[in-house]
């Protein structure tokens, strides 16, 4: 039992660790805010035109579909939807060997990374979200939530993305156990997550059984979900299931990180190093 | 031995590295609060001057942060001084760096010039073209570092998964494949084990004695001085706190060597003018005397005087000589006391 | 000067207490050697600054990247599989891209009163010349972490442009799966236009679009990496000029407020990679009013995008040198 409490900590401060770690980029901090505001404006410029041609266009306003557009902005980087993360430097410590240390380290490797990636996310919500966010409403009419309470069931549901964001990466570094250059499959993933996180063109805009199988997908997760819950579009029962569809997507790829972690450990005791 | 004549014989005609008054200031910015950063100048390198001809093998020692790599990235024209003048080869290095960098060899210990993911002949294949070496040098380098640093079985090896002492001798010959005049070495034996240790020394030993190839390197291990360069420099808070053969900092430090003296039997310790009595242990004595002087009136005097079995002379700790020259060095009054 | 030789003097008499093992500067031989010197230094320099000099400096930078991006490609062929897998997933990945703008058009007939072939004209035009400038400057980006690390000491002793070592390094033909992608959407349009009256003049303005769009976003990257010997954190600025930009110029230009499309025309001038000269052939009106001639221009400001990142990465450079690590 004091084990489990004494772990608890260990990971609290490894996200918090990691917190004070990116916030000390501010640099970066300041050149991705730019970056994003960036991209907002020429996402709503574009979205505007699109819905001034067919307004109510997936069953958003033009206010919504703005909103749409900032949010994007805001969690892209806290939620990798456009790559970057811990990942990369996953990948860097197994290509040098480097991880060999981490797995006799007395944590989880899996668990000492969520919460590293977590503190990042924290921090780059912070950092990299408010001031874009707060840019598109100023410059734009965007939609904000129906009630205050919003605010708070909007963000535990970026909180679930973020640990679906983290499972789907995690699996991505240690795919360089295998690959000697994991650019590749880096680079797949962060395409997967910005077109079926619907950072690319709300999901509700595809069609047909695209339309359908993209919202089911576990990157819909870090996007579509919690822009619905900020538009109040699910509330009630509704609200549940968007939880429940964030957290089953959580549990199940976190297990299959842990097969593979696995396998990966396997590997590593085999080859010796 | 009279390194400082021999120096001065040498000099005058073929000065390769010159440094008159070099300085190197940093504005260095400090975070001090959340938003507040303070910023102050750091002269890292504080007027240095000093010469070296063609063909010597120089070691440059400091503790950490002391102004040695800045110096080396001086001159080999990765920074440019803030002040003084600089020459190699005749060659103002800032200002000429690619043109100097034909004649010039690096060797940086805490990080590779080696291309990092690739085999050790593939970085070595693109040295060839970029230096323009040309084939039958080219051959010869090769054939030549390969035997000597022991690389035939790690060509196709990438660097990453050389060991620290491959990779080592790995940047060693890809420094020396374009024949160039002068070797600078940042650190070569850092983490490196005894025996690439000594290969590497042997190495340099050889090519300074057929090439003539001159050498200047920093090190935190005196056994590479020790065994490499007759003279040495030492800095210190960016300032030159010795320049000379390797012998005279015992004097400079008052460091002192020890007679260890086997008597026949156990006897009262020894009382002399000349020495000072360290330690008695059954019939064996060590007997201190300043590094400067020579032993032999003291050992004429013990030879009349008591019944000797056998004599030995250590010679003293240059590390502890080093230290207590840094230690010196902090002091406000170094010149007059070293001077 | 005079201000420098004194500092010198200061500094050999700071030196003079140092204990010396020979002595540590040359008094009476110093000034000959100074002048001989300064001037062999003048003659350099104007050779350096020259005309002469800066074609030696452009050939031997084009040498060294080429001899570097060619070891590159050679060690990525060695394993090939992994090579055509990742420039397929390229090829693929930012295929996805143009499929949202195909999904757009599910829903509306025109964007900004641009259909679906002209939209595709714009984004491969675009697309494939980000793809080039990125192929030959995309590693620019990894400038700041050079600096952080110390790495790029490794490259200021070697003989060969600085620039063109960071360019070359990493070469990754993969990249090629962007222009891949863009070249395919350009000819996706050039099926679906029909509208458009082809001349000569016109048909020549893709390939110089193309080239000069690439030249454009390789020097945007080269501006980016430069700024980095600043601020080595902040690579994603770099990112909203040439994914950014791209991101823009592949929608039309009626879609955007007029002082963002004056921005991009006379400020940052993206415009000439696509806009403008795409307009003409497409033969719709610019938003802005700007002579017919300018749709020609594409080249002269790629031309005009070097010099300015040149010459930062001149100056970043220099500063680089002069602070150090």
């Amino acid at each position: 039992m004091r084990g489990v409490r004494v772990r608890w900590r260990l990971y609290a401060l490894v996200a918090a660790g990691s917190f004070r770690r990116y916030a000390t980029y501010r640099v970066a901090t300041a050149a991705g805010v730019f970056t994003n505001t960036v991209f907002g404006f020429i996402l709503a410029y574009a979205y505007t035109a699109l819905w001034d041609q067919r307004p109510g266009l997936g069953g958003y306003d033009l206010a919504q579909a703005l909103a749409y557009v900032w949010l994007g902005q805001a969690l892209l980087a806290a939620a990798s939807l456009m790559g970057g993360g811990f990942e990369d430097e996953l990948m860097e410590r197994i290509r040098t060997g480097a991880v060999v240390t981490d797995l006799y380290r007395p944590a989880d490797l899996q668990l000492w990374w969520l919460a590293a990636d977590l503190g990042r996310g924290a921090y780059l919500l912070l950092g990299r979200g408010v001031a874009p966010m707060a840019a598109g409403i100023l410059a734009f009419d965007v939609a904000l939530p129906p009630e205050w309470w919003m605010w708070a069931a909007f963000l535990a549901s970026v909180l679930l993305g973020l640990v679906v964001s983290f499972a789907l990466r995690f699996m991505v570094g240690l795919s360089a156990f295998w690959l000697m250059d994991g650019t590749g499959v880096a680079q797949m993933s962060w395409l997967a997550a910005m077109f079926f996180s619907g950072m690319l063109l709300p999901l509700t805009l595809f069609p047909g059984l695209l339309g359908e199988v993209a919202r089911a997908m576990p990157w819909s997760s870090l996007l579509q979900v919690p822009v619905d819950v900020y538009l109040g579009k699910r509330t009630g029962w509704d609200l549940v299931a968007a939880y429940a569809f964030q957290a089953g997507w959580a549990v199940a790829l976190l297990t299959l990180g842990r097969l593979v972690q696995g396998a990966a450990t396997r590997r590593v005791v085999v080859q010796g190093g | 031995m009279s390194t400082a004549d021999d120096g001065d014989a040498a000099w005058g005609a073929a000065d390769f590295i010159e440094l008159d008054g070099v300085e190197k200031v940093f504005d260095v910015r400090r975070k001090t609060g959340f938003l507040r950063r303070e910023k102050r100048q750091v002269r890292a390198v504080d007027g240095i001057s000093f010469r070296v001809p063609r063909g010597e093998m120089v070691g440059y020692i400091g503790p950490n942060g002391a102004g040695k790599s800045t110096t080396i990235k001086m001159l080999t024209g990765i920074l440019t001084p803030s002040g003084g003048r600089l020459r190699v080869a005749g060659i103002d290095p800032s200002k000429e760096r690619t043109r100097l960098a034909q004649r010039i060899g690096v060797v940086f210990g805490q990080r590779t010039t080696l291309w990092w993911d690739l085999p050790l002949k593939d970085s070595y294949r693109l040295m060839r073209r970029m230096y323009r070496i040309p084939d039958d040098r080219y051959a010869a380098n090769m054939a030549r570092c390969t035997e000597l640093l022991d690389l035939g079985e790690l060509l196709d090896v990438p660097v990453r998964q050389l060991s620290l002492g491959q990779r080592m001798r790995g940047d060693i010959a890809a420094a020396l494949l374009h024949d160039p005049e002068v070797l600078y070495l940042d650190e070569p034996t850092i983490g490196l084990d005894v025996v690439s240790k000594s290969k590497v020394r042997e190495f340099l030993r050889d090519l300074n004695a057929e090439r003539g190839t001159t050498v200047l390197l920093t090190t935190h291990d005196l056994t590479d001085i020790e065994q490499l360069c007759k003279r040495v420099m030492v800095i210190d808070h960016g300032r030159l706190v010795y320049d000379g053969a390797l012998a005279g900092l015992h004097e400079v430090g008052e460091s002192e060597r020890t007679l260890v003296v086997d008597l026949e039997r156990e006897l009262p310790p020894i009382r002399t003018p000349l020495a000072r009595n360290v330690k008695v242990e059954g019939p064996r004595q060590w007997l201190a005397f300043p590094a400067s002087v020579s032993a032999a009136p003291l050992v004429a005097e013990l030879a009349s005087a008591y019944p000797l079995l056998d004599l030995s002379v250590r010679e003293p700790d240059i590390e502890a000589v080093i230290a207590k020259m840094y230690a010196g060095g902090a002091d406000a009054g170094t010149g007059a006391r070293i001077g | 000067m005079a201000e420098a030789r004194k500092r010198v003097d200061e500094a050999g008499s700071g030196a003079r207490g140092v204990r010396e093992g020979r002595p540590a500067t040359e008094g009476d031989r110093r000034p000959v050697r100074e002048d001989a010197h300064r001037a062999a230094e003048d003659l350099l320099s104007v050779r350096d600054r020259g005309p002469g000099g800066r074609l030696r400096l452009a050939r031997d930078g084009f040498r060294a990247y080429g001899l570097i991006a060619a070891m590159w490609i050679r060690a990525t062929m060695a394993y090939r599989t992994s090579f055509v897998m990742t420039t397929l997933g390229s090829f693929a990945a930012t295929g996805l891209d143009f499929v949202a703008v195909l999904l757009m058009f599910q829903h509306v007939e025109r964007l900004g009163g641009f259909s679906l072939g002209e939209v595709a004209f714009l984004y491969g035009l675009a697309g494939a010349a980000l793809g080039l400038g990125d192929l030959a400057m995309g590693t620019m980006g990894r400038l700041g972490q050079k600096v952080r690390d110390g790495t790029l000491d490794t490259l200021l002793v070697r003989p060969a442009p600085v620039l063109a070592q960071v360019a070359a390094d990493r070469f990754a033909l993969r990249r090629l799966g962007r222009t891949t992608q863009g070249l395919a959407v350009l000819t996706y349009a050039l099926v679906q236009l029909d509208g458009v009256v082809w001349t000569p003049l016109k048909v020549l303005m893709v390939p110089v679009m193309l080239l000069s769009g690439g030249a454009i976003f390789a020097a945007v990257f080269t501006m980016g990496g430069a700024f980095q010997f600043w601020a080595q954190d902040a690579a994603e600025v770099q990112s909203a000029f040439t994914f950014g930009g791209n991101a823009l110029l592949q929608y039309p230009p009626t879609v955007f407020a007029k002082d963002l499309v004056r921005g991009v025309t006379f400020l940052v001038p993206l415009a000439f990679v696509n806009w403008i000269p795409a307009m003409y052939v497409l033969g719709r009106p610019y938003p802005l009013a700007v002579p017919e001639w300018f749709a020609f221009l594409s080249p002269v400001v790629a031309v005009g995008f070097w010099v300015v990142a040149g010459l930062l990465w001149r100056v970043g450079v220099r500063s680089y040198r002069s602070t150090g690590s």
